[in-house]
């Protein structure tokens, strides 16, 4: 049993063997499901060996929506756990657990694979092109954030979850304070998912560089794919920094080393600084492609042109220039001069001026417009007044000697909630119900659509704003109680009946999926919102190649121009279309990954250099493999569009 | 109806500003520190609730007049590129807030970060305040004595800070003082406080630290120097002597309650500063503090010019 001794989890607790049991319960069913309804064959060959971006993008968008439950189960528990004074629901360390997972899901697990979902699948729609620059690069990428998702959260029932905050602030994530292997997870499945990430960017960015449609010139590109191409940038400068600080931290924790002990020499700030060089350029990752979104959603549905398309450029490529400046301002109060501190307030808060040009820009794309109340447009609405009021705390964190009262309190807790929730959450809601028409083929229900939105609105006004009161009143942040006669507790209860809201809302979202799946009537329309961007010149569902022509593009909205001014979008004739081969190798690959990852986190070196060696193999077969892709014969392409009525001209 | 969730969040800023005068411990400051943060925070409350009033304001005018229903049916909105003049407003209005707001936070981080200037002149009281796992050590050098999760202060004179930790990084907060600093192990960490009145406080790290942070506070009172004084003799006459075998048991973790000794521990466990920081490699000449003054005795290995 000695051996086997390493997998328990060191703080066990009723909660964590009901979820073994259910893991082991769902696997199960999952598994005697797909042989039941003989879907193996269609799961490999449909999904898992695809290198097509829409399944990919998908994919995606499924894995995000389970996260978004783990990570929002763990939520609950916190605010469960807070809504009373000296609650004993859960422990300091169960607390402490499930804060650390919390931001890590939400922030890696959740937000990211959204975004890069929406991005997978509307980007090279959005472009005029027929798949990314290498798909089967896109296939790695996906299936390393997902093995890397899946490392982190066996870490909840093998060995026990990471404690030492999303942050994971060394010597506290250390051996010496941290000792069991959350902490080896963390490092393990975030450097994969990160790798995956990071080929994402490099992927995109060639896409979007090489792949534009005849007549798109950068200037002409949608807003949208502007905000990837900004983002893609980002991270390709910001991931290697984290691969590197990750890579000291697994260092730290396994051989030894002593980057960041605080003994023989190491460097605790170091941590801290390597991390925010990283994550504060991360947060823009995530914003900029929602500012994206709600750029494509608010002109759709007001019927307008965006306002101000130039300083919408400029505006998120300044953000990505400046979102590498303001790193320090996460750690104001560890001791830099106040001329240090001085200079990052400064550019923190000059952040702040073309993100409020964005904001003008979206109310006068609205003004004059023909504004339609959809849910995705609600979003967007709700997004504008609370995204400002989550700007504008921030401007006030911005402020160092100010912020020294801020920091590390529930009002910093409730300022990044408040952007990243109306900002990326209420996004990438939103651009799922406008996309999933063009995903599914079907509209999503808009009255439970609606009533979701209220629910999560309102419920997030109710969690997170009596946070900034609290804080302000002395509450820091991840203390897992409080006594009552600290006066938090009522604020605290207001905070916890929010919650449930936004339980109550994400219960609704996905009653709404399944309410629309029954009932809602399969037009496969092709364009339901009357939206302006090449995207929707596409048949509903896509065909595999997007466009059976190439679109020719001669203005910022091509689509709308067809539409209305009569431009000539599909010229000429159908050619044979070359398409890549899907492929299993990148899962494959990933379940070396995972396998070395697996390895690392418990010291098992044989299974690490098996992991390690299978990766290296699948490399060398990718380079000595013969692979040219297939074409689609003009027989074919016809034969696909007659069935949709034509190429739409 | 639509107009409503606007006005809801409109007023929630109303009430959110009006209740947070008295009672909440950050704006409710009993020193210059804490007074000139509260001035800040404040003074960003009012100029950002217009930001957001006007965007707010904007929205709801946008959505009533130009919602589809009102409108005519034949209306087709204008095709509009952008205006020089609109956009040259939207951008330098909030470059001029944000000027207004720089020249705001250099002057206040400069005075955060030195003595009060109410007391300039004064000898500031040094304090050292160490945390370990999950307690706080207080050590009064030039009275000689320490104490463990208590601080009392003199009131009307500087108090000057010393901060630095036995493990993982703190951050000492004292919300109606003065806003925080971290304490770390290897090197030491300024916090420039004072206190007006006297009176009793919260104080507490600040910065997750592990399974007991959340108890990780410390009582802190605000007397006259005159009693401050008494306190001390009396500290001087009844507390036990702190050995380094009963301050190594102080450090081993777990939480302990309000403890007196006479002596400190600097003698046999000294702060992370000049030769005994972390980073101290011999050659580099006396650290700035994190006031930049150099006041620091130059130590013995330096002897380079540079």
């Amino acid at each position: 049993m000695g051996y086997f001794s390493r997998f328990a989890v060191p703080h066990p607790s009723p909660a964590i063997y009901a979820s073994m049991i259910a893991i082991a319960v769902t696997v199960f069913l999952i598994i005697a499901g797909i042989t039941y309804f003989k879907k193996w064959i269609y799961l490999w060959d449909g999904w898992i060996t695809t290198v097509d971006h829409k399944k990919i993008g998908i994919m995606y968008l499924i894995s995000a929506l389970l996260m978004l439950f783990r990570g929002g189960v763990d939520a609950l528990m916190m605010r469960a756990q807070l809504a009373v004074p000296d609650n004993k629901l859960l422990d300091s360390q169960h607390y402490n657990e499930v804060f650390s997972t919390h931001g890590v899901i939400m922030v890696l697990f959740m937000a990211m694979p959204y975004i890069m979902g929406l991005m997978n699948f509307v980007v090279p729609l959005q472009i005029g092109a027929r798949d990314v620059a290498f798909p089967r690069l896109n296939a790695v990428s996906f299936w390393l954030f997902f093995m890397g998702a899946m490392l982190f959260n066996l870490s909840f029932v093998i060995g026990g979850s990471p404690d030492a905050g999303w942050s994971s602030y060394f010597p506290l994530a250390g051996n010496e304070f941290s000792p069991h292997v959350g902490t080896n997870y963390y490092m393990i499945s975030i450097q994969i998912a990160g790798i995956g990430t990071l080929m994402t960017g490099i992927n995109f960015l060639t896409t979007i560089l090489k792949m534009r449609a005849p007549g798109m010139t950068l200037m002409r590109m949608p807003m949208f794919t502007w905000a990837s191409l900004t983002t893609c940038i980002i991270i390709i400068f910001a991931f290697p920094v984290l691969t590197i600080a990750l890579l000291m931290g697994t260092m730290d924790r396994l051989f030894a080393t002593k980057f960041f002990t605080i003994t023989d020499g190491g460097m605790d700030m170091l941590w801290a600084n390597l991390f925010w060089v990283w994550g504060h350029p991360e947060v823009y990752i995530l914003i900029l492609p929602a500012f994206g979104l709600f750029s494509e959603i608010i002109p759709t549905f007001s019927r307008r042109n965006i306002y101000g398309y130039t300083s919408m450029v400029a505006s998120m490529v300044l953000i990505s220039f400046y979102s590498f400046l303001v790193w320090t301002h996460h750690f104001f109060t560890m001791g830099q001069t106040a001329y240090v501190n001085s200079i990052f307030s400064i550019t923190t808060m000059i952040i702040a001026i073309p993100t409020g040009i964005k904001i003008f820009n979206w109310l006068f794309t609205m003004w004059r417009g023909r504004i339609r109340f959809t849910v995705p447009m609600l979003y967007c609405l709700a997004f504008i007044p609370l995204f400002t009021i989550g700007g504008v705390t921030g401007v006030m964190l911005a402020m160092s000697a100010a912020d020294y009262q801020y920091h590390n309190t529930m009002f910093l807790v409730a300022h990044f909630h408040n952007v990243i929730i109306p900002g990326v959450v209420f996004a990438v809601l939103g651009a799922s119900t406008y996309y999933w028409p063009k995903m599914f083929g079907f509209v999503l229900n808009e009255k439970i659509g609606k009533l979701a939105f209220w629910f999560l609105v309102i419920g997030f006004c109710l969690a997170f704003f009596p946070m900034y009161i609290t804080g302000l009143d002395g509450q820091a942040r991840r203390m897992y109680t409080y006594s009552e006669d600290t006066g938090f507790g009522p604020w605290n209860m207001v905070a916890t009946i929010g919650a449930v809201c936004m339980a109550i809302s994400f219960v609704l979202i996905v009653y709404m999926i399944y309410y629309s799946i029954r009932n809602a009537k399969k037009e496969a329309v092709s364009d339901p919102w009357d939206a302006r961007n090449l995207e929707w010149a596409t048949h509903t569902p896509v065909p595999e190649y997007n466009f059976a022509i190439i679109p020719q593009v001669n203005s910022r909205e091509a689509f709308w121009d067809a539409k209305y001014k009569g431009h000539p979008l599909f010229k000429g004739d159908y050619e044979k279309i070359h398409m890549p081969n899907n492929s299993g190798v990148p899962f494959l690959m990933s379940l070396f990954f995972f396998a070395l990852g697996f390895g690392l986190v418990f010291s098992m070196w044989y299974l690490a250099i098996c992991g390690l060696i299978g990766v290296f193999i699948c490399m060398a077969h990718r380079s000595f493999e013969q692979d040219h892709g297939r074409y689609i014969s003009v027989e074919e392409i016809k034969e696909t569009e007659a069935k949709y009525g034509g190429t739409h001209k | 109806m639509k107009t409503k969730w606007a006005l809801f969040v409109v007023h929630f800023l109303i009430a959110f500003v009006l209740i947070g005068c008295d009672k909440i411990a950050v704006l409710d400051p009993k020193g210059p520190q804490a007074q000139t943060q509260a001035n800040v925070i404040w003074l960003s409350i009012g100029i950002m609730s217009v930001i957001v009033v006007v965007v707010c304001a904007i929205l709801v005018f946008v959505l009533v007049k130009y919602r589809d229903s009102k409108l005519p049916k034949d209306y087709e909105p204008p095709y509009i590129e952008g205006n020089r003049v609109v956009e040259t407003i939207i951008v330098i209005v909030p470059i001029l807030i944000v000027a207004f707001f720089s020249v705001v936070t250099i002057i206040t981080n400069n005075k955060v970060e030195a003595t009060p200037q109410a007391y300039k002149g004064q000898d500031p009281l040094i304090v050292y305040a160490s945390s370990s796992n999950w307690k706080w050590h207080f050590s009064y050098p030039e009275e000689n004595i320490e104490t463990v999760n208590y601080l009392y202060i003199p009131t009307n004179r500087p108090l000057e800070f010393k901060l630095y930790s036995f493990g993982p990084i703190t951050s000492f907060w004292i919300p109606q003082l003065g806003g925080q600093k971290y304490a770390m192990s290897d090197m030491v960490t300024t916090l420039h406080l004072a206190a007006d009145e006297a009176g009793e406080m919260m104080g507490r790290n600040a910065n997750f630290s592990g399974v007991g942070f959340a108890e990780n506070s410390f009582y802190v009172e605000a007397m006259s120097q005159d009693d401050f004084d008494d306190w001390v003799t009396e500290v001087k006459e009844t507390a036990e002597p702190l050995t380094e075998e009963k301050f190594q048991q102080l450090l081993k973790p777990g939480h302990l309650g309000q403890l007196t000794f006479t002596g400190t521990h600097l003698p046999f466990s000294p702060a992370p500063e000049g030769e005994h920081a972390g980073h101290n490699h011999g050659k580099d000449g006396p650290k700035a503090d994190t006031n930049g003054n150099q006041e620091h005795d130059v130590h013995e290995h330096d002897t380079s010019t540079s």
